[in-house]
């Protein structure tokens, strides 16, 4: 019996033992089942706010860049002056009789005048005509002292580009208004911004930042002239590119 | 400009140098100096940094008293064509697209601010007519005023060369578009060194109009690159087949011999350009 009990304890024993082993085993995989989607929903949402995190900076990131690049930059890029006397073009147009070339004229040698310097202006302003203080100012300041008047030129090219008005007003029939806009409608002139790092006017760039223009007057660059230039089926004669010939506009 | 050709025929513009009337004054180089606001140095002695559009050469015919001859020869860019149009030795090598030829003009140009200073180009021309910027320019104090309007200053690290006062050009051109032309006329466009060469020994005008003084001195065939047809006429190293367009006339055969570079055989059989060598 006692074999039979021993081996029955025995066998319990086994049993147990096996029991215990198998309730091990099944507690670990218990706890392997168990767990697992526990520390993998951790995990998750250790991933969930980590990634929102890096989402969110990085938006923020670029929302910040954008608006740097596109709004504060620009902004810092361009430092503004005003004219010295603030001129009325639309009351001067209204004056003269010959249109923008009244003032802005041709010289017989085929030069082309540009902004007028005071012996023009003094035409008409020895004296005060009208009641307004940037008249008067200028009078008093430049045409009694003959000083030029210091005016800050719009559409000023850089030094390396040769523009003829007479090849486009004269030789193409061109308007003033494709290049310069509505300039002699305005009554007052717009502040000057200078581009701090090339010194150029912001004309010549344009208003807007990216480069899209709708009319043909809001930029002046290279590409702005050679678009034109293609468009109007300028002679190409360079050997280089097959279009205008740089010597054209470049000195 | 609405229509293609509206700017009228091509121009071919060149020069003739007559040799036997040079002097070897030097106004040519003064006068292209200063409409071209060609920049030196505060010591000019080393001519190898001098930077010199026009350049006067002097030239022996190597024998002694009484036999020795001399004569100058002034260098400006010679404004090749090459064997097919604008095939120029400078222009075929740059790799910025800096130096063009015009068809327009024939006027090798050179854009100051598309240039890198590679120098291929100064390689490339065996006329040494072109010169590279080692220095920023610096003027003497008020000399800033005087610089001519329409000529940009060159800027440190790039090359320049003669343009046959292209400026000059655009200017003609301004005056005629006042008078409603399309063309230029011959008196309208010379270039500095023509207007200021006392002996009149230089000649500028339009290569392919048969009335302007350039053709009729030199003649040249333009069927065969230009080559001239007035026995007395050459162009330097004509055999390199540049097609230069700047022509030199002399009397003397040995100054026509050195414009290119003979053998002494060659020399001794008496080949020089004047009498049909090159293509």
């Amino acid at each position: 019996m006692t074999t039979s009990d021993d081996a029955t304890k025995n066998g319990s024993e086994e049993s147990a033992d096996q029991a215990e082993a198998i309730e091990a085993v099944e507690n670990v995989e218990g706890t392997a089942a168990e767990t697992t989607p526990e520390t993998e929903e951790k995990k998750e949402t250790a991933k969930c706010t980590g990634g929102g995190l890096i989402i969110f900076t990085f938006i923020a990131g670029l929302v910040i860049s954008l608006i740097v690049g596109w709004i504060i930059f620009p902004k810092l890029l361009y430092s503004k002056k005003d004219q010295p006397i603030n001129f009325n073009h639309k009351l001067h147009l209204e004056e003269v009789d010959n249109s923008c070339e009244s003032c802005h004229f041709f010289r017989e040698d085929g030069t082309y005048a540009g902004v007028p310097t005071l012996a023009q202006c003094i035409d008409c302003h020895e004296e005060v005509e009208g009641d307004s203080p940037d008249e008067e100012r200028f009078v008093n300041e430049y045409v009694a002292k003959n000083k030029e008047v210091p005016w800050l030129i719009y559409s000023r090219q850089p030094d390396c580009v040769f523009f003829s008005h007479a090849a486009h007003v004269k030789g193409a029939g061109m308007d003033c208004q494709t290049c310069h806009g509505e300039i002699g409608e305005s009554e007052s002139l717009k502040p000057y911004e200078e581009n701090r790092v090339t010194g150029y006017s912001r004309d010549i760039w344009g208003k807007n930042i990216s480069g899209i223009t709708t009319h043909t007057w809001e930029s002046m660059k290279m590409d702005d002239c050679a678009k034109c230039h293609a468009e109007a089926k300028v002679e190409a004669s360079s050997v280089q590119t097959k279009k205008d010939a740089c010597f054209v506009c470049h000195k | 400009m609405k229509e293609e050709g509206k700017h009228g025929k091509a121009n071919k513009f060149g020069m003739v140098i007559d040799l036997d009337k040079c002097t070897g004054c030097g106004s040519c180089m003064v006068a292209c100096m200063s409409e071209n606001n060609v920049s030196f140095k505060e010591d000019e002695s080393d001519k190898r940094l001098s930077i010199t559009w026009m350049k006067v050469y002097r030239i022996t015919n190597g024998k002694k008293f009484p036999d020795a001859e001399e004569c100058f020869l002034p260098r400006p860019c010679m404004h090749c064509e090459g064997e097919h149009s604008g095939h120029s030795p400078c222009v075929s090598v740059c790799p910025a697209t800096a130096t063009d030829y015009s068809t327009q003009t024939g006027i090798v140009s050179q854009i100051y601010t598309r240039c890198f200073g590679c120098r291929y180009c100064m390689a490339a021309c065996p006329y040494h007519a072109r010169h590279f910027n080692w220095w920023d320019p610096v003027w003497p104090e008020g000399m800033e005023k005087f610089l001519s309007p329409n000529v940009s200053p060159r800027m440190r690290g790039v090359v320049e060369k003669c343009s046959f006062c292209f400026h000059r050009y655009q200017l003609a051109k301004d005056k005629a578009y006042m008078d409603g032309r399309r063309e230029i006329r011959e008196e309208e466009y010379q270039t500095a060194c023509t207007q200021a060469c006392p002996a009149g020994a230089i000649t500028f005008g339009d290569l392919n109009n048969k009335n302007h003084k350039v053709y009729k001195l030199v003649k040249p065939d333009n069927k065969h690159h230009g080559k001239p047809r007035n026995p007395h006429a050459f162009r330097l190293l004509e055999r390199l087949k540049t097609n230069p367009k700047v022509y030199y006339l002399s009397s003397r055969d040995w100054v026509r011999a050195a414009g290119d570079n003979y053998t002494v055989e060659e020399k001794r059989k008496g080949i020089t350009s004047g009498s049909g060598s090159g293509h």
